[in-house]
């Protein structure tokens, strides 16, 4: 993706998020992704029934045990995320975290990031690792809490109100240069794991680094994704959700729309803005903003996922 | 973590007044601490660096950031490395070694071990 249609389309996303305050909604028709302002949504019940119940949730990069400057209280902006989905009229029947639990891959942070988790009304919860999470010596702290829906392999799939996910690892190997990469194995259970799916089953994927090149310098990408893109595109609706780079970029490719999260714990720069992709340190009263979580809704018709991104502040 | 350095002074102490005696290898030698690689702005600097065998590396993380040191070979693992945080590896055999950050892995650097 070019630096222009980069900022291109985070111009387009900041102006949106702008108006209503509390966030915008982005629904998926066709393939065209279409910003409806929440505030004017509000108004205009019959199209917010039409977004549906929340299908479910995703938070990303809570970063649990980081303590500088960006934000001395991830604890606390976790916790008021919490509050934010546990406010929602209707809950979300389940909720995925893609990644970055913990900071440092402490059991500590770990028993934390799970205590603070379990604050949520919605209880069933899909996790998979970022590269945070998997720094420890025998890279077993993450898949003693967290490893059992995947055999501690990291990958696994399931089913939900007629929606297919499937939960991806790609931060145990890297490729030379930084990028992710999701390995032989993993493509070839995903294949096996498509094998008869009719082609209008709703598909979301969710892994922590972005399954598309979004800054090749940065390792904002991963090297073999478009091998598994290959394997997605017969799919009638596809929803790629990931997280790694603590900020909003959006990408609709015919069926496929990609979109990565905000953390609830501190902000990154822009691609290319600074030495390297490190905590960014923002006025308080900006820092709200930077940070929240994103709902994910079936509309029913036409049937696709409706996506809503919520910050803060 | 205090008690590491005290005894590296030590040791390295011994080894300079070694290396006076001997009257040579001077310019050769790692400093009486061992090596030391500061990782900043998502760097290891220096990234390549020349020791004896039996010389210890000290990698130190002055970012915010936390980093690893991985060995290519899997000869270390130093886990994350928080701001101010070290990680030390004595290396015996000569050879090349190659490490990364696992977290950052587009940041690379070479020991050479003579």
């Amino acid at each position: 993706m070019s630096d222009d249609t980069l900022l291109q389309s985070r111009r387009k996303a900041l102006k949106c998020m702008a108006y209503g305050g509390a966030g915008t909604l982005f629904v998926l028709a066709g393939g065209v992704f279409t910003p409806v302002d929440l505030a004017r949504a509000s108004n205009d019940k019959s199209g917010i029934a039409r977004l549906g119940k929340p299908l479910f949730v995703q938070i990303s990069d809570t970063h649990i045990g980081f303590n500088k400057d960006a934000n001395p209280d991830v604890n606390g902006t976790l916790s008021q995320s919490i509050e934010i989905v546990n406010a929602m009229p209707e809950q979300p029947a389940l909720i995925i975290h893609t990644g970055d639990i913990t900071h440092l891959s402490k059991p500590a942070e770990f028993d934390l990031a799970q205590q603070l988790l379990s604050g949520l009304r919605t209880t069933e919860l899909h996790t998979v690792p970022g590269e945070h999470d998997t720094t420890d010596a025998t890279v077993t702290e993450y898949f003693n809490r967290f490893g059992k829906a995947s055999d501690n392999k990291g990958y696994y799939s399931f089913d939900h109100a007629g929606v297919h996910f499937i939960a991806l690892i790609n931060v145990l190997q890297f490729k030379p240069g930084g990028l992710g990469t999701l390995g032989s194995d993993q493509l070839a259970w995903v294949a096996a794991d498509l094998k008869g799916r009719s082609s209008s089953t709703p598909i979301v994927v969710f892994a922590h680094m972005p399954l598309w090149t979004i800054y090749e310098p940065w390792g904002w990408g991963t090297g073999d994704a478009d091998q598994l893109m290959a394997q997605l595109k017969r799919f009638g609706s596809v929803t790629v959700l990931n997280g790694h780079i603590h900020q909003i970029v959006q990408k609709v490719e015919g069926n496929v729309t990609f979109h990565t999260a905000r953390s609830t714990a501190y902000p990154q720069p822009l691609p290319g803005d600074g030495p390297g992709p490190g905590p960014l340190k923002v006025a308080s009263d900006l820092l709200p903003k930077m940070l929240g979580v994103s709902s994910v809704s079936v509309v029913k018709h036409p049937s696709a996922l409706a996506l809503t991104d919520t910050a803060l502040a | 973590m205090i008690l590491t350095r005290y005894l590296t002074l030590r040791k390295g102490a011994s080894m300079a007044v070694l290396c006076l005696l001997a009257g040579g290898h001077a310019a050769m030698a790692a400093p009486p601490d061992g090596a030391q690689v500061v990782i900043k702005d998502f760097m290891f600097s220096p990234n390549a660096v020349t020791i004896k065998a039996g010389s210890k590396v000290t990698w130190s993380n002055k970012d915010d950031e936390p980093h690893t040191v991985v060995s290519d070979a899997g000869l270390f693992r130093s886990g994350a490395m928080d701001t101010d945080e070290s990680f030390s590896f004595t290396f015996d055999k000569p050879g090349t070694y190659h490490f990364t950050c696992s977290i950052h892995p587009r940041m690379v650097g070479t020991i050479t071990v003579e």
